[in-house]
């Protein structure tokens, strides 16, 4: 089988600092490849140079054969949960009508074909009953559901998902993880997760690339999530702890400048 | 003057039939300017530019006070002024930040500039006082004819740009990783914008140019959420102001401007209720269990 993502001696500076240097990595179809990370060490800007927004300093990246391009349609990209304005003048079915055909030039001169894939995409996602409301009036988690929608449209091979939980609450953190990995089990796309808190999708987890302090580690989880690796990559020693299937980090360096460190701690805790 | 003079200033439609075909053209010009101002404004208010649209129809001002002065044809001067004005703030405000204190920096210069070359000027009174409430009364047929054709070029422009245009403005993050070219259709639209701003200027001057290109599509947000359906009302609000403002002021003896402006006001002001209205009631389009 060919990797979909195909990264080779890739690395990313700005300026003298090296966010990761010498990055190695076949993605395959239908793996969940998670990308994790502190603050600031390199995750988005991986998706970035998947997407054809952010040059690599060294090295080379492609996507199946061909190296990365802007707005290419094997990939299906499903950003942070933003909020819209109240009067943003777009019903749930326009946000994902934008990803079937919001890039075409012209005006959408056959409604029927393009309203008959927003329909199926809504149902896939079970967003129907609320196709009509204006995307200003929607919780988060509705509006994420319509983001996996819309990344769908063009049956891409690879799905980027940037914090796509990121302030979602349980229920929608679990629904909408749901949704991503049924697209990579079912219809075999690679799914690049990047995400600062693995246990909400540690059940679908193949794979982990994590990023920390200009270095990184590749492998599965049980293999990267350990104390040994983490202490390794923070130059700091840090306590991995697993319990009930959820793993705990504690003791991250930036722990008191780092915003996200408590509800990490607090989401193991809970959990 | 008496309250009855005032009224008679204001409405009188003594003649009506045969002052009817005399302002044909100018008619026919307020229909296609409702018509673009309709369509460009939806953009205007998915871009968040009601601002911006002041900006460029100061300098528009400017441009056509030039012309004015200098005998030079005065459509063409407030073109070269809007269009510049449209492209500095497409090329130097990205961010919303600064293009806001871009456009308060440009439009008082603008405006003090007009007034300069306006009080430079030894014509007519009442054209200088056209630049700024508008004068379409005087449209002849060859003014009609490029005023309807640059407007058609305008319009085509905006079809062909239609969706990634829509996609870039509701949602430039994704549009972006979509590969939509952003910042070249930031611009492009700009230019589109400072041309229905010099053509718009000809009906309702600088000052209530916002009555054509933003009141009607910001009355229609109120109501509806639909892209069609904005689209479609804007035009409809902007044509009814637009032909139904000089079709009252054929009459009397004030400038259009007013009768615009009122009756777009008007339409913003009944849409708002409606819109308040149906969001105290709670719909919004959601599909309730137990109603479906």
């Amino acid at each position: 089988m060919k990797p979909v993502v195909s990264l080779t001696g890739a690395s990313l500076k700005f300026g003298k600092r090296a966010l990761w240097e010498d990055l190695d990595l076949d993605i395959m179809p239908g793996e969940f490849f998670a990308v994790l990370g502190p603050n600031g060490s390199g995750k988005t800007s991986f998706l970035k140079v998947l997407l054809g927004l952010q040059d690599l300093h060294r090295g080379q990246a492609l996507l199946g054969s061909r190296p990365v391009e802007r707005g290419s349609s094997l990939i299906g990209y499903i950003p942070q949960q933003k909020s819209f304005a109240p009067d943003t003048p777009m019903r749930a079915r326009d946000l994902v009508g934008l990803g079937v055909d919001g890039h075409r030039w012209g005006l959408r001169l056959s409604p029927g074909k393009a309203n008959r894939r927003i329909d199926q995409l809504l149902e896939l996602v079970g967003a129907t009953e609320y196709a009509r409301v204006p995307v200003g009036q929607l919780s988060g988690g509705e509006q994420q559901r319509l983001r996996v929608a819309q990344a769908l449209a063009t049956d891409p091979q690879i799905l980027l998902c940037d914090e796509p939980l990121l302030s979602l609450d349980l229920h929608h953190q679990q629904a909408v993880s749901a949704l991503i990995n049924k697209q990579c089990r079912e219809q075999n796309s690679a799914v690049v997760f990047v995400t600062h808190e693995i246990n909400p999708i540690i059940d679908y987890v193949d794979r982990v690339l994590y990023l920390a302090g200009g270095r990184f580690k590749v492998g599965t989880p049980e293999e990267v999530m350990t104390t040994e690796v983490l202490s390794d990559l923070y130059g700091s020693h840090v306590e991995v702890i697993h319990a009930n299937g959820r793993i705990v980090v504690v003791g991250l360096p930036d722990a008191t400048t780092h915003h996200h460190a408590p509800t990490h701690v607090l989401a193991g805790e809970a959990a | 003057m008496d309250w009855d003079s005032i009224l008679g200033a204001i409405f009188s439609f003594e003649n009506y039939g045969e002052l009817l075909v005399l302002v044909q053209n100018s008619i026919w010009a307020g229909a296609v300017l409702g018509l673009l101002g309709g369509l460009v404004g939806t953009f205007v208010m998915k871009r968040d530019l009601a601002f911006a649209v002041h900006g460029i129809s100061e300098l528009s001002f400017a441009g056509a006070a030039f012309a004015l002065l200098i005998g030079a044809d005065i459509v063409f001067g407030s073109l070269i002024g809007s269009v510049t004005a449209a492209l500095l703030l497409g090329l130097m405000g990205v961010r919303a930040r600064d293009k806001n204190s871009i456009i308060g920096v440009i439009m008082p210069f603008g405006l003090g500039l007009g007034i300069l070359f306006l009080s430079l000027y030894e014509g007519r009174a009442a054209n200088k006082f056209g630049l700024l409430t508008g004068q379409i009364v005087s449209v002849d047929t060859v003014q009609l004819q490029a005023l309807a054709g640059t407007a058609v070029v305008v319009m085509v422009a905006l079809a062909a740009i239609w969706r990634p245009l829509n996609f870039a403005s509701v949602d430039p993050e994704l549009a972006e990783a979509r590969g939509v070219p952003v910042r070249t259709l930031a611009i492009v639209f700009m230019v589109l914008l400072g041309v229905s701003v010099a053509l718009s200027i000809q009906v309702v001057g600088a000052l209530l140019v916002l009555a054509l290109l933003i009141t009607p599509a910001a009355a229609a947000l109120r109501v509806t959420s639909s892209p069609v359906a904005v689209v479609l009302l804007s035009v409809a609000f902007a044509m009814t102001a637009t032909v139904g403002g000089i079709l009252l002021a054929l009459g009397g003896r004030i400038p259009i401007s007013p009768y615009v402006t009122t009756l777009s006001f008007l339409i913003y002001v009944v849409c708002r209720v409606v819109g308040s209205v149906r969001a105290r009631k709670g719909i919004n389009g959601r599909v309730l269990a137990g109603t479906a």
